[in-house]
């Protein structure tokens, strides 16, 4: 070991280097320029100039980049450098096509106003990211969560407030805002969820029953997935709104299994959901007509029918009308679409940019969700892996049930494609979730000063560790070299409160490590 | 929890690549049906945002479109708006409107109009690669515009049809039908504009959709007795000169009605005639007998081979004329058949084309109407050439009826048809409809008889401005002069 006394040497005093981020700057440049040049084509092929206020616009959309650029590289200098410009790219994209409706004459659409508000929502992204000092203190407020979730769900029902849309109880409005509480609720939900199942995890894996191979929860372990099950369908059925209920529910079920591993918890919730809506579609008519909808788009009777697949069907058209190439911005004839710069933004862009342009949406979006997955598998702590998992599931199934239902997938309903659509509501609370990305990727991805796997020998740490730049001794010399990043949230505290974990922080190898041992990282690892 | 996230990235990868799969489902594989889908108002944009092609007669065109500034991009304009001569060309250039769908030229040429016919696939291509819009080719017609003009002012206000042929090609030179309508006024892009004048339309006196030239049956009256004369000659047992039975009244066998000639009158003091004299004043009991002596099927083959029975496309579809053999296998029946009475029908396109083939030599020519398609390049794209419908009489029967004709027109029932130095051959008509109205008044000829250059079928409803008085030689056959006239003044 004569390398191994030699080298912390020399590495223990190269701290590690904070990130340039060069890579999001230069991505953002990307998406700004494709976001520009959106609102250029635009104006020259709908009007043969550049459209009103195009400077202005653009400069606006450039300036809150740059913005959120330096405030990330201020507080999350180690956040993914991806996320921020795939997201400034849809953002972009979808303002430019919402102008594009709007010039088209298409009742409703207002670029002026869903560019206000997307501003507002990277201020609130940037909020997040300066304020917010350790995700984990989200985890105080679980309970908090759920009751801000719950009345947030309910408030459309409250007498005065809430607003009913085309048949649908999700609006509520303040003053002249029309504002869809539930996409905030889905926040609130993912903190309540992630806060619960980090603490009842073992109870809901381990105890209850085998049956047919299935790991069987208790009974009384039911209560709470119960409770989300009864709130989803409650939405379903009071509000009549299928895609929120779809939403809170399949998000749940997809953080039940990841914090529990069990399969059967993924069973019961489908059997569950499929029951409630089974019920549903026999006893109310309007889930029913959906169905129909569905199944029978092109009938003659369903497409006259007022709520029938009007809609459904012109955005089919259009969709086809783009074809592979598509027809080129303002060159198609996505305002005939109902709703074609809400609900309906994806015919819109599919219209224009073909299927090309869409297969390029749909993968920054992936790009978008993994890099979140990501981040939840580099990130310590327990709470911390099932908010990020939650919020980026959230909107993979967010984006699944608005294109499925445009696409012919599921049935059709009311959410909006995230980042794209008109909407203050989707783009504030989106924002919000791409600031907790960036700031729980920062966490994920600053270089720990525990040693990582297979930097620890028998003997002690690797020099490999050191070259990494993650030596431990970095950590115990103080603060101060992590310049002042996370000051208030110590980084050698991460050990102490990140609670049951093997992977990605095995701490000392040991030899014959026993399966499955509840995992729990040893406090002494790493110590000499 | 990093097995459960890597499965959860291999689900949400999943459920992407389903989104995938389902969007290039929507906009590939199922792109053809949607796009085709008649509710789908894109398709018609996409049609009318092509610059369509002219419809060219003479130097000029007869129908344009012209960039507009609506989400159509182009209006089909007829005759640059002229109301009267868009009204004069609408039997023939039919009409394209969003709300009424097509019809005419415009319907039957649509494909190279507006650029998307098999054969204009090397200009697509070539506008593919190059990014230009697609642009229909041109479509020339065979109409000569001094004979429609002729024929339309010469028809006045009276209801009717007249179509001239060129008998050695069977081009169209003109095909009139009155009344008429203004094409423009179907073709605005305003759906209710469009609808209420299309129902105006459907609703109007007279028919004036209906292009009565090809799309009318009427009862041919004398001019029949052209068919009679032919079977007769064809048949080998009768000339020009041979005497036929030509009483006074003629009781229909096995009833006893008396068929009685035009007026009562009295055809030959003889009651027997020589062919082309009964053909000359138009006896109708001599050619009632005379058709009854032939047989039905002697009068149905010969109509066949006249192009009876047929529905052409000139490129229209035409109405089939039609020679009821099963009802004339009863004497009466054919008696009054043979003289275009009862169930025999025609069009006035088919009675035109009776004379054109005459004048032929025998040899009947498919009529038609368009004569060159031209790419937007001004490339030929497609060239009628004339074509041989059937050998509908010998050449010397043929010339034994020109001969007869000329002595209608010449010292006969049609004298008003003759034009100074020119010899003009023909044939008048007077047909019945019912007890109450007034006769229909025909005339079909050809001139000139030696060298004929225009075959020419006039039918004026109802007789017309005449009314009761009508004869064909009084009503129909100044028209059918003032059109070969146009013709041969070219």
């Amino acid at each position: 070991m004569s390398a191994a006394t030699a080298a912390p040497a020399t590495t223990a005093t190269t701290t590690p280097r904070r990130p340039a981020r060069l890579a999001e700057l230069l991505l953002l440049v990307l998406a700004l320029a494709a976001g520009v040049g959106a609102f250029g084509l635009v104006g020259v092929n709908m009007e043969e100039h550049l459209p009103d206020g195009f400077w202005l616009e653009s400069a606006g959309l450039a300036l809150i980049a740059i913005v959120a650029h330096v405030v990330v590289r201020i507080r999350a200098p180690w956040a993914d450098q991806v996320v921020l410009p795939s997201v400034v790219l849809l953002n972009g994209l979808g303002l430019a096509m919402i102008l594009r409706l709007q010039e088209a004459g298409a009742q409703g659409a207002n670029a002026t106003r869903n560019m206000q508000w997307s501003v507002l929502g990277v201020v609130l992204a940037c909020l997040v990211v300066w304020f917010l000092r350790d995700h984990r203190w989200l985890r105080r407020y679980t309970y908090t969560a759920m009751i801000v979730g719950l009345v947030l769900v309910v408030l459309p029902l409250v007498p005065g407030l809430g607003r009913t849309i085309n048949g649908a109880k999700i609006w509520i409005g303040v003053g002249p805002l029309s504002l869809q509480p539930a996409e905030f609720a889905k926040i609130a939900f993912a903190v309540f969820f992630a806060g619960y199942l980090v603490s009842n995890r073992d109870t809901l894996a381990l105890a209850g029953p085998r049956v047919l191979g299935l790991q069987l929860p208790r009974l009384r372990d039911l209560g709470p997935i119960l409770i989300v099950w009864a709130a989803s369908l409650a939405v379903l059925v009071l509000e009549r709104d299928l895609g929120t209920s779809l939403l809170f529910f399949g998000l749940f079920v997809a953080m039940l299994y990841l914090a529990t591993e069990r399969i059967s918890w993924v069973v019961i919730g489908l059997v569950l959901f499929g029951a409630g809506a089974a019920v549903a579609g026999t006893v109310f008519p309007h889930v029913q007509h959906r169905m129909e909808v569905w199944l029978h788009p092109f009938e003659g009777d369903l497409y006259n029918a007022t709520g029938g697949s009007y809609q459904v069907v012109q955005g089919l058209f259009g969709l086809a009308n783009g074809g592979l190439f598509g027809t080129g911005w303002g060159e198609g004839y996505p305002q005939r679409v109902p709703y074609s710069f809400s609900d309906f933004i994806y015919s819109s862009l599919g219209e224009e940019l073909g299927l090309t342009g869409l297969l390029a949406i749909l993968l920054v979006f992936l790009v978008v969700v993994e890099r979140g997955l990501r981040t939840a598998l580099g990130v310590r702590d327990g709470f911390g892996k099932l908010l990020a998992g939650g919020l980026a599931f959230s909107l993979a199934l967010q984006l699944f049930v608005v294109v499925g239902g445009i696409t012919r997938i599921i049935p059709l309903t009311g959410l909006t494609v995230p980042f794209m659509a008109q909407g203050g509501s989707s783009l504030l609370a989106n924002w919000i979730v791409v600031g907790l990305l960036l700031k729980i990727s920062d966490d994920a991805r600053r270089p720990s000063p525990l040693p990582l796997r297979g930097e620890v020998g028998p003997g002690g740490v690797l020099e490999a560790a050191g070259a990494d730049g993650s030596a431990h001794d970095g950590a115990l010399g103080g603060a101060g070299q992590h310049d002042g990043a996370l000051p208030d949230v110590p980084t050698g505290a991460h050990p102490v409160t990140t609670p049951t974990e093997t992977v990605g922080r095995p701490a000392v190898p040991r030899t014959p490590l026993p399966r499955r041992t509840p995992s729990r990282p040893d406090p002494e690892a790493g110590q000499p | 929890m990093n097995t459960t996230l890597r499965r959860l990235a291999g689900v949400v990868v999943v459920m992407f690549l389903a989104l995938m799969v389902s969007t290039t489902w929507v906009q590939y594989g199922q792109a053809d049906s949607l796009n085709n889908d008649n509710r789908n108002v894109r398709k018609i944009y996409r049609d009318y945002g092509n610059a369509r092609g002219p419809i060219v007669v003479g130097e000029q065109s007869v129908a344009a479109s012209q960039a507009v500034d609506d989400p159509f991009g182009f209006q089909r304009v007829y005759a640059d708006g002229d109301a009267a001569a868009a009204q004069m060309y609408a039997p023939v250039t039919g009409f394209y409107s969003l709300v009424n769908g097509t019809s005419g030229i415009e319907g039957a040429e649509n494909s190279f109009l507006n650029g998307q016919a098999d054969a204009l696939w090397v200009d697509r291509l070539k506008n593919l690669l190059t990014g230009e819009k697609t642009k229909g080719s041109s479509v020339e017609l065979t109409i000569d515009p001094a004979a429609q003009e002729a024929a339309w002012e010469a028809l006045g206000d009276q209801r009717g049809a007249v179509v001239a042929i060129e008998p050695s090609t069977g081009r169209i030179l003109a095909m009139v039908s009155k009344p008429s309508y203004d094409p423009n006024a179907l073709a605005v892009h305003s759906t209710a504009d469009a609808g209420q004048a299309y129902e105006d339309l459907l609703n109007a006196d007279g028919d004036p959709l209906i292009n009565r030239a090809i799309r009318a049956a009427y009862p041919p009256g004398s001019t029949f007795k052209l068919i009679d004369a032919a079977a007769a000659l064809e048949s080998g047992d009768y000339q020009p000169d041979t005497q036929i039975p030509a009483p006074h009244r003629y009781t229909l066998p096995g009833t006893s009605t008396q068929l009685r000639n035009f007026g009562d009158e009295v055809c030959s003091s003889t009651d027997e005639m020589s062919l082309a004299d009964a053909l000359r004043i138009s006896c109708n009991t001599a050619f009632a007998q005379l058709g009854v002596s032939l047989g039905a099927d002697a009068l149905d083959e010969q109509a066949k081979k006249f192009g009876f029975g047929q529905e052409l496309e000139v490129p229209m579809r035409t109405d089939a004329s039609r020679f009821p053999k099963d009802e004339a296998s009863s004497d009466d029946r054919l008696a009054l058949a043979s003289i275009g009475q009862g169930s025999v029908t025609e069009t006035p396109l088919q009675v035109a084309m009776i004379s054109a083939a005459i004048a032929n030599d025998g040899e009947l020519m498919q009529p038609y109407l368009v004569d060159t398609v031209r790419d937007p390049e001004l490339e030929v794209v497609r060239q009628t050439s004339p074509h041989k419908l059937d050998d509908a009489v010998s050449s010397s029967t043929a010339d034994a009826l020109t001969q007869m004709m000329l002595g209608v027109v010449n010292d006969g029932s049609g004298t008003s048809a003759q034009i100074p130095g020119v010899q003009v051959a023909g044939k008048t008509g007077t047909a019945q409809t019912t007890s109450e109205a007034d006769p229909h008044a025909w005339f079909t000829g050809f001139a000139p008889a030696d060298d004929p250059q225009v075959a020419v079928a006039v039918i004026v409803e109802h007789g017309g401005s005449a009314g009761s008085e009508a004869t064909g030689g009084r009503v129909a056959a100044p028209i059918a002069k003032a059109v070969m006239q146009a013709v041969l003044d070219r």
